[in-house]
């Protein structure tokens, strides 16, 4: 059998709770510091402990991070799940398999490396409970040693991850030893993987969606954060506290340039946040799909009144509870349009980890500059998985706070109207409560207003106020980020995707051009869209609308947007809850375009 | 977080008041030389002889007599009549009504903002205790400075006299029904959840109103004034037990109230042990004078006491039921600058280059991050 070097996926299955999270993430380090393109994807159980966990680390030559179906090596570490996970592997596969583990029979060409982890265990420590955590660590010497990753970058790894302990590390390091002498001594390599120094990371960091926004907030200059714990959206605000804590408290004092509230629930986080909004701070909240739910009043209220607000949404599962752990794009058609009325709202799509820290800035520019809530639209897969960026500029624009009146500005004015358009872009003026000159003074409300924020049951006023609304989102077009289009030479079609979808797709294009269909593709960074999307619809006689939900919300959105070229549009749907793969995108495309692919029709099947 | 208290309570005069109290104004404008009629609002819209009428009354009254300046007020409210009236208030300060019963939320954004805006906000029974409680109870939990006014009638006037929580047990809507469910005491909950300035009153008795408004202005941390408040449309027949009549009859004050500012000198005409003192944080004094018996507001369970004997009785109990100026205010709790939030600067909140090149650094060595987090 041909041996592979540097492409293919490890999965560690595991049960939650168990302490592999350290071993999984040296394992992921050691590999990124060979400088090969890397990546893991945590699939974890709504559960605190007890539940089966997996863990899958894709190694690709070719860059490629996206979630691939076939895994090529197993750890079995979980009895639970091992019968399975063991019947998922494909021939010429990998298994590593703790003995003390009951495994079914395994077909003979599979290779398979009995461990005896407790006995190897043994020697190192007699506390039962360190043992079961840092058993771990022997799978980690055992695919260490069989697959060439050199001991000083497990060191190196482990150093990072438990330097302050050094009795764990002594602990942890003794393990991956044991592992390590263990494959060497008695297990002769008969797998075909093997990895190989690149040099693909240099300079690189790894970082969590969820991190690189929490990162973005802080240099954007947040002061105001409000939340309701959620998964997956925790991660970000604790994220935030951590480095607030760090950087934005005066050594001095103590005195914190920010606050962080831990609202009752999530109509009380965007409460708050609408509220410090209005008094002028750069106030945001983070949440997931059933805490959106419960803001849809308050969301149609911030844009009626024109509060700015920034609110994240961490995508999962739904409907209702629906998989809490689980990746989702579906909430793009509902976020977009929430709340009772006429309402639209921006939404960002942030597609990597590099979009969440600039979007974690951008947002406020674009909230106070609109005055509106903008809605930033992440997922579990970008949000809470690691993922490979260069390093983030520090930002080079100073901030957009829009249009404010100061009492020197207003000292200059006749008069003051809070929602009169004077510019002609939809945005009008706004004035801060503790503004001086009473001329600045008005009465923000959700019921009907005329310009000057006087109540008003009037037809027309009524009528004229929401045109000129819509008039603001007209504006917006120009202002939020702009599709990212890459075309191929001789396309026929043009693929649409978003948000942590695009990994996927650099990888299906590939296949596509490789089985001879060239593509443009076109990566949408927010709502509304701005005429790039026509533009790029009108050059292709088929579009590909590729996302992560049910009904291809995207896909119809963009129907709307198109008219008369609504029927180019066809809807490509990945909704199962796991991060996408790029076979899911390149089958589907290659048949509804007849053109036959054995290789990925045959990636797919094993399913 | 040890330095979560570390800032030091604001000393001076309470947010929304001068710094310094001008001289002793001429007739007709107060120590910042405004008229009362700077502090009026755009023309009611309310029922005529509505109790919050009188309410709105005497907020103008009490901020022109506490010398506020508007511009460093800011007015909120939630959904329903009560929650209409601060258009008709303080015309000069930027006012925000919410959604129904999702003020407090609103008031706890504006003073993390900005706080050094003094608050009041004004919610109806309905609005407070039912489709509001949660937010009413968390705000007070939290202390939020905020005077927090609720004009309670018992009935929901806006949607046409349905029944609210606070009406009692035997009250009839005006068509005959009798409600059988037990009510919500607004100012029990909120000496339950340590709010440290608790009133009742009623719209009828400006006497009583204005001193407790001007003491709650000068309240640093949530004041619940819960104001009975007759909706003359639907609750004002007999039956009702928020009708002007039912109130008047059985009002049960617990002392006669005077507030006295910081820069004038307490009296000192009253006769020995018939008075109880309380200092605010700014020098101002509340002085009850009591009544027929003795009661001390400082204790909770004597105000406790006092809410359940008279529900018992089928009294209303009035007055000043409970205060503490010692409770640790929010913007204590989260260690806020005594700038406002909002007046930050850029240079006050993007930290510098370095920060972020050593948070990269942390990033691509994996070295000195926290853990992972985990899930579910």
């Amino acid at each position: 059998m041909k041996t592979l070097v540097n492409d293919f996926s490890i999965h560690v299955a595991t049960v939650n709770g168990s302490g592999s999270q350290t071993a999984n993430s040296v394992l992921l380090r050691a590999i990124f510091q060979m400088g090969i393109p890397v990546s893991g994807k945590n699939l974890f159980p709504s559960n605190i402990a007890g539940l089966p966990t997996w863990f899958t680390i894709r190694v690709s030559r070719d860059g490629y991070v996206a979630r691939r179906k076939r895994n090529d090596i197993l750890v079995v570490m979980n009895p639970e799940t091992a019968a399975e996970d063991i019947a998922a592997m494909p021939p010429g596969s990998m298994i590593i398999v703790n003995e003390q583990i009951k495994v079914p029979e395994i077909a003979p060409d599979r290779i398979v490396y009995r461990v005896p982890m407790p006995k190897l265990m043994e020697p190192i420590t007699t506390d039962v409970r360190l043992r079961r955590l840092v058993v771990n660590m022997i799978y980690v010497g055992v695919l260490a040693e069989k697959l060439g990753i050199h001991e000083d970058e497990i060191e190196r790894a482990l150093d990072a991850q438990l330097g302050k302990k050094p009795k764990a590390l002594a602990l942890n390091h003794a393990a991956v030893r044991a592992g390590w002498e263990f494959a060497r001594t008695s297990l002769p390599k008969n797998d075909r993987f093997t990895l190989e120094r690149m040099n693909a990371n240099q300079g690189k960091i790894l970082i969590e969606g969820n991190t690189a926004a929490a990162l973005g907030a802080m240099f954007g200059g947040v002061t105001v954060v409000t939340w309701y714990p959620i998964t997956p959206s925790s991660s970000l605000v604790e994220s935030l506290i951590g480095y607030l804590g760090q950087h934005r408290r005066d050594p001095e004092t103590g005195a914190a340039s920010y606050a962080v509230v831990q609202a009752e629930d999530e109509i009380a986080a965007i409460g708050m946040v609408l509220g410090a909004g209005w008094a002028g701070a750069r106030a945001m909240t983070s949440t997931s799909g059933p805490g959106i739910s419960l803001m849809a009043e308050f969301a149609g209220y911030g844009y009626y009144a024109e509060i700015p607000a920034v609110i994240w949404d961490i995508q999962r599962i739904g409907p209702s509870t629906g998989l809490p752990t689980r990746t989702s794009q579906a909430d793009v058609a509902f976020v977009h349009g929430l709340s009772h009325g006429d309402t639209r709202h921006p939404v960002l799509l942030p597609s990597s980890v590099r979009d969440c820290y600039d979007f974690g800035m951008r947002a406020f520019d674009l909230a106070e500059r609109l005055q509106t809530p903008v809605f930033v639209l992440s997922d579990l897969d970008l949000g809470m998985n690691l993922w490979t960026s260069d390093p983030f500029p520090y930002p080079d624009q100073p901030w957009d706070r829009g249009k404010v009146l100061g009492d020197d500005e207003l000292a200059k004015l006749q008069k003051f109207e809070r929602y009169r358009d004077v510019d002609a872009d939809g945005i009008p003026w706004r004035t801060l409560p503790g503004t001086k000159d009473p001329k600045g003074t008005y009465f923000t409300r959700g019921s009907g207003h005329d310009e000057a924020a006087r109540y008003t049951e009037s037809p027309e006023i009524y009528q004229r106020v929401m045109e000129r609304l819509a008039r603001k989102m007209e504006t917006a077009k120009s202002l939020v980020p702009a599709p990212v289009v890459t075309e191929d030479t001789g396309a026929k079609i043009g693929l649409i995707a978003y948000g942590s979808t695009h990994w996927a797709m650099v990888e299906a294009r590939d296949t596509l051009r490789a089985a001879g269909l060239p593509s443009g593709y076109l990566l949408l960074k927010a709502l509304p869209f701005n005429d790039d999307l026509v533009r790029f619809a009108r050059r292709y006689d088929r579009l590909y609308v590729v996302e992560q939900n049910r009904d291809g919300q995207m896909a119809d959105l963009i129907r709307l947007a198109l008219g008369d070229l609504a029927p180019r549009v066809r809807s490509v749907r990945h909704f199962d809850g796991m991060p996408v793969d790029a076979v899911a995108i390149s089958a589907p495309i290659l048949e509804l375009e007849g053109i036959p692919n054995p290789a990925a029709v045959a990636e797919g099947a094993i399913r | 977080m040890s330095d979560r208290r570390h800032a030091p309570a604001t000393p001076g005069a309470a947010p929304g008041h001068p710094a310094k109290p001008g001289p002793a104004p001429p007739t007709g404008v107060n120590r910042i030389g405004l008229s009362r009629a700077d502090y009026d609002g755009s023309k009611t819209t309310l029922c005529p002889g509505c109790g919050h009428n009188a309410i709105t009354g005497g907020i103008i009254q009490a901020a022109f007599d506490a010398g506020l300046e508007p511009h460093r007020v800011a007015k909120l409210s939630g959904i329903g009549c009560s929650s209409k009236t601060p258009a008709y208030f303080l015309g000069r300060s930027h006012g925000f009504n919410a959604v129904h019963g999702r003020m407090p939320s609103i008031a706890t954004g504006v003073h993390l903002a900005n706080r050094e805006l003094l608050l009041i906000g004004v919610s109806g029974d309905g609005d407070t205790a039912s489709i509001g409680l949660g937010q009413f109870c968390h705000l007070v939990r939290r202390n939020v400075p905020v005077v927090y006014i609720v004009e309670n009638n018992g009935v929901y006037g806006l949607t046409k006299g349905q029944f609210s929580a606070t009406a009692d047990v035997g009250s009839t809507m005006k068509g005959g029904q009798v409600n059988d469910l037990q009510p919500i005491d607004l100012c029990a909950i909120a000496i339950e959840l340590g709010c440290g300035f608790v009133a009742r009153s009623f719209s009828g008795d400006q006497k009583q109103l204005r001193p407790l408004l001007q003491a709650a202005f000068a309240h640093r941390g949530t004041a619940v004034l819960d104001v009975i408040s007759p909706c003359v449309t639907f609750a004002d027949h007999e039956g009702s037990t928020k009708s002007y009549a039912a109130v008047k009859e059985h009002d049960a004050p617990l002392h006669d109230i005077e507030f006295v500012p910081y820069y004038e000198d307490i009296h000192v005409d009253y006769e020995p042990g018939t008075t109880r003192e309380v200092e605010m944080p700014d020098g101002s004094h509340i002085v009850l004078k009591k009544l027929a018996a003795d009661f001390d507001p400082t204790s909770r369970e004597a105000a406790f006491g006092a809410i359940h004997e008279a529900a018992g009785e089928g009294k209303l109990v009035t007055g000043l039921l409970y205060v503490n100026e010692k409770k640790v205010a929010f913007s204590q709790e989260l260690a806020l600058p005594e700038r406002a939030l909002a007046s930050l600067t850029l240079d006050q909140v993007r930290p510098r280059r370095e920060v972020l090149d050593r948070i990269m650094e942390q990033l691509r060595t994996g070295k000195g991050l926290a853990a992972a987090s985990g899930g579910g």
